[in-house]
């Protein structure tokens, strides 16, 4: 019965939805204030209904309904209750449920937090979210309803992936997807502002926030799932160049990219065209990573079951929500003004280098991504795109646009000069130098790349410190310098504190492929190995029970110098459900180093007891990787909070900035 | 028309692969095997396990080897669709049961003797094959899975279509679906048999 009202609630939801969509753009057309106000009560109409459906399917979930289809598939009486929450977006179905969630939370959170915005932008931005939805909802229901009922009922469910069975699951997917879908607003208020013609700087104002919200949920969601690929898969990587995180890196360059440019047409009115075409582009980049991802049409850890009907529903989906945005783009924007002109050397300038590097690197991305497809295509024959592709490519691209970034906020809108800039930043130039000659040193070798690497981390940080402390010192008045620091604006702190994410980041990626060591041994229980200074003493194998699996669990002493250190227990386990093997690591994290041990394999299968293939890692700086993606959030939220974005909105003239004052 | 139109355009070109890309299928990775002389074996049969077969036997006449175990999920999906094309041709389908006891997973292969692993693995095979119904005009039992490897099993099931010469002629990865069945292994057997 539950169920049922869940399916009902999304057939309500489809028909909330094509009201959203439709009424209030068309009132807002005509000028019909009685459908421009049904916006936003059909928005949170919509909210409630997807919101009730989604806890139905949790329901059938925490009870073990195994007569629905979808709870068959993936869940099991043995599955612990967290997972079996969770295993709710283990698979296809749900999954999209859960975007639709997030979709109608993000429609509905639009609709509380616009009071100070004109009624008939709330109605184009709802409306454009409404047809989104309803595109999305019909999906659903006509291909992928998790509501399916399997009768008579199964007796007991296949389980979940036993990959999926981790707290990464539970975190992982809710945060990317806020992030993706979490772009459809930014991609609303962009269409909006195309179909009202008024493409302003208090467009580009009410747009900022949302779109550094998404921005920063897709950079924690993508640190999530990097973080969990690194410690559950057991492979010691921590990015593959997978299609799937491709896709879901791509919207993240294009999304950088539009919060650097949504800065320029606020500030200064330009690039306004550019930014509505990097809204637009953000959002399809999204669909079409759920199009590569729930298609099958590329290999990829990531891919579930595929069905060729619902590729063909998503493709026919991606060109009507794209084809006619960019339709609209292409009949709008030569209308559009230029906005301030602006120097050779200038802000405006320098930004517009950033996104041509990031909006490059993204088209890498999308080449290599959708290089094996065209092959495949064309009949040439098959191929992958691997690492070493993405790597050559991305230190070139990324290079100058790290250079850039410290060079950035130190220029002056419309026209700066070079000369003050590099009187500016000499010293830290210089320190950036000291510490890229020494530092490899001091770690062992010394080799270009890794000089590269710390010289630009170094740098970025060292200008974004300079450059805080310098617009303290001209703000401080009377003040001490703590308490002028402290009021500085947050989308001002916010930009300094993202930058030296970047850097802590850049350290972590250089450190770790620079210095990592890693070795594949034979142990038997007594033996130990050596791995940069840190002694792996192998004891034991002994027999443990899970919930749902079986395990091997690996009894390993970890000593330093001659010190013990701690114990480390990695595990094999198999699951009841599964045939495939899962290997748990044992990882002792550190904020200078991680090690690692995972079991591999019993040499000989009818001797648990003897020798096992170990493979055991040693990692120094890989934390700094997630770390620096956590500032890089956090900075993204302290410039989301800023106090300028609750403010009333002014009217649709472009601020003027008086030449000269610097403004992030 | 405006400069901007080239950004539809490209979209469209876009569109096209994946509209291609839609009808190709990533996972069929072209086998090596396939123009080779199939891998020689000589294994118990399941109905009567103190009798062995390989591909010699079959000799002279066209054949199928699917590869199935009973805790292959995909296998299930499947089977129905062997089953009846058992009943409606007349070409030999030969079993080939990867890994009935190691593969479950289930098992703490160091507590099992290999004596009791062949018996257990032998009911269970038998089990499934009453319970799903039996398309196979034999199955043979690979139990620690050395013929899989030789035959470069990476996913259960699989099928290989074999002909007069012992040469393979195609393999398929994954469960067949109607499509796979009807419009290449159908037109094969027809072409191989004339």
């Amino acid at each position: 019965m539950i169920p049922e009202l869940g399916h009902f609630a999304l057939i309500l939801a489809t028909l909330v939805a094509l009201i959203l969509g439709t009424l209030p753009l068309l009132g807002a057309h005509q000028n019909r204030m009685a459908w421009v106000a049904l916006a936003r009560p059909a928005a949170t109409a919509m909210a409630l209904l997807i919101t009730f459906s989604f806890a139905c399917l949790t329901q059938a979930f925490v009870v073990s309904d195994f007569s629905v289809v979808y709870v068959a598939q993936h869940s099991n009486s043995l599955l612990p209750i967290q997972y079996r929450v969770a295993a709710v977006w283990g698979g296809h179905e749900g999954s999209l449920l859960l975007w639709m969630l997030m979709l109608s939370w993000w429609a509905f959170a639009v609709a509380m937090l616009s009071r100070q915005l004109p009624e008939t932008m709330v109605a184009r931005v709802l409306g454009t979210l409404g047809l989104v939805a309803f595109g999305f909802l019909l999906f659903i229901l006509i291909t992928s309803s998790p509501f399916e009922r399997l009768l008579p009922a199964a007796a007991e469910g296949k389980d979940l992936n036993p990959l999926l069975q981790d707290f990464g699951l539970i975190i992982h997917p809710p945060l990317l997807y806020m992030g993706y879908v979490g772009f459809s607003v930014a991609f609303a208020f962009a269409i909006a502002a195309l179909l009202s013609g008024q493409l302003d700087a208090a467009w580009a104002r009410w747009s900022r926030p949302w779109t550094m919200a998404a921005w920063v949920f897709l950079t924690l969601g993508i640190a999530m799932g990097s973080w969990w690929a690194y410690y559950e898969l057991g492979w010691g990587g921590w990015w593959f160049w997978d299609p799937v995180e491709n896709a879901s890196f791509m919207p993240w360059l294009i999304g950088t990219a539009l919060i650097h440019s949504l800065a320029v047409t606020e500030k200064r009115g330009s690039f306004k065209n550019w930014t509505v075409l990097l809204a637009i582009s953000a959002f399809s980049l999204s669909l079409l990573g759920t199009f590569l991802v729930r298609s099958g049409v590329l290999t990829s850890v990531h891919a579930f079951a595929t069905d060729p009907t619902r590729g063909i529903f998503i493709l026919i989906f991606l060109v009507a929500v794209i084809g006619s945005s960019l339709a609209l783009f292409a009949w709008r924007a030569p209308k559009v003004g230029l906005g301030g002109r602006f120097g050779l050397v200038s802000r405006e300038s320098m930004l517009l280098t950033n996104n041509v590097l990031l909006v490059v690197a993204a088209a890498t991305v999308l080449l290599g991504t959708l290089y094996p497809l065209l092959i495949d295509a064309l009949g040439v024959g098959k191929i992958s795109v691997g690492p070493p592709y993405f790597n050559a490519v991305f230190v070139p691209v990324m290079t100058p646009l790290l250079f850039l970034m410290g060079i950035g906020p130190f220029a002056r809108w419309k026209e700066a000069s070079i000369g003050e800039i590099l009187r500016t930043l000499r010293w830290a130039f210089a320190a950036a130098i000291i510490v890229a000659i020494a530092l490899p040193f001091i770690y062992g070798s010394w080799t270009p790349l890794t000089a590269l690497g710390l010289l630009t981390a170094a740098w970025v940080t060292l200008t974004s410190i300079l450059n805080f402390v310098q617009r303290v010192r001209h703000t401080q008045g009377g003040q001490s310098f703590l308490s002028a620091a402290l009021r500085q604006p947050g989308s001002f702190v916010g930009m300094n504190v993202a930058h030296i994410g970047i850097a802590v980041f850049v350290v972590g990626v250089t450190m770790v492929s620079s210095f990592q060591e890693e070795l594949d041994i034979k142990m038997a229980p007594g033996e130990h190995v050596d791995v940069a200074g840190y002694r792996f003493t192998f004891n034991s194998v002994k027999a443990v029970e899970g919930p749902n699996y079986v395990a091997a669990q690996g009894d390993f002493d970890l000593a330093v110098n001659g010190k013990f250190l701690r114990k480390m227990n990695p595990e094999k386990r198999n699951y009841h459900s599964s045939t495939m093997p899962m290997t748990e690591a044992a990882i002792d994290a550190g904020l200078l180093r991680d090690v690692y041990v995972s079991l591999g394999e019993p040499i000989d299968r009818d001797n648990p007891e003897g020798e096992w293939a170990v493979r055991v890692y040693y990692k120094p700086f890989v934390d700094w990787i997630w770390g620096g993606c956590l500032l890089m959030a956090f900075g993204g939220l302290l410039a989301m909070l800023d106090r300028r974005y609750r403010v009333k909105a002014r009217t649709s003239s472009p601020v003027k900035t008086p030449a000269g004052t610097q403004q992030a | 028309m405006n400069r901007y139109f080239w950004i539809l355009g490209g979209f469209a070109a876009l569109v096209a692969l994946l509209a291609i890309g839609l009808g190709l299928n990533p996972r069929d990775v072209p086998s090596p095997l396939v123009g080779k002389p199939a891998p020689t074996f000589n294994l118990p049969i399941l109905a009567t396990p103190d009798k062995t077969l390989g591909p010699k036997d079959m000799q002279g006449k066209v054949w199928l080897l699917n590869v199935w175990a009973s805790w292959c999920v995909s296998c299930r999906a499947e089977h129905p669709i062997l089953v009846d094309f058992s009943k409606k041709v007349d070409v030999p389908l030969i079993g080939l049961n990867y890994k009935e006891v190691r593969g479950d997973g289930g098992f703490d292969m160091s507590k099992m003797s290999a004596e009791e692993e062949k018996k257990l693995a032998f009911q269970r095979a038998n089990a499934w094959l009453s319970q799903h119904g039996d398309p196979y005009k034999l199955t043979v039992m690979d139990l620690d899975g050395r013929v899989g490897i030789d035959y470069g099993v990476y996913g259960v099931p699989e099928t290989y279509v074999i002909d007069k010469a012992g040469v393979i002629r195609m393999k398929h990865t994954g469960p067949i679906s109607p499509d796979v069945l009807g419009n290449k292994i159908m037109p094969l057997l027809a072409e191989l048999n004339k």
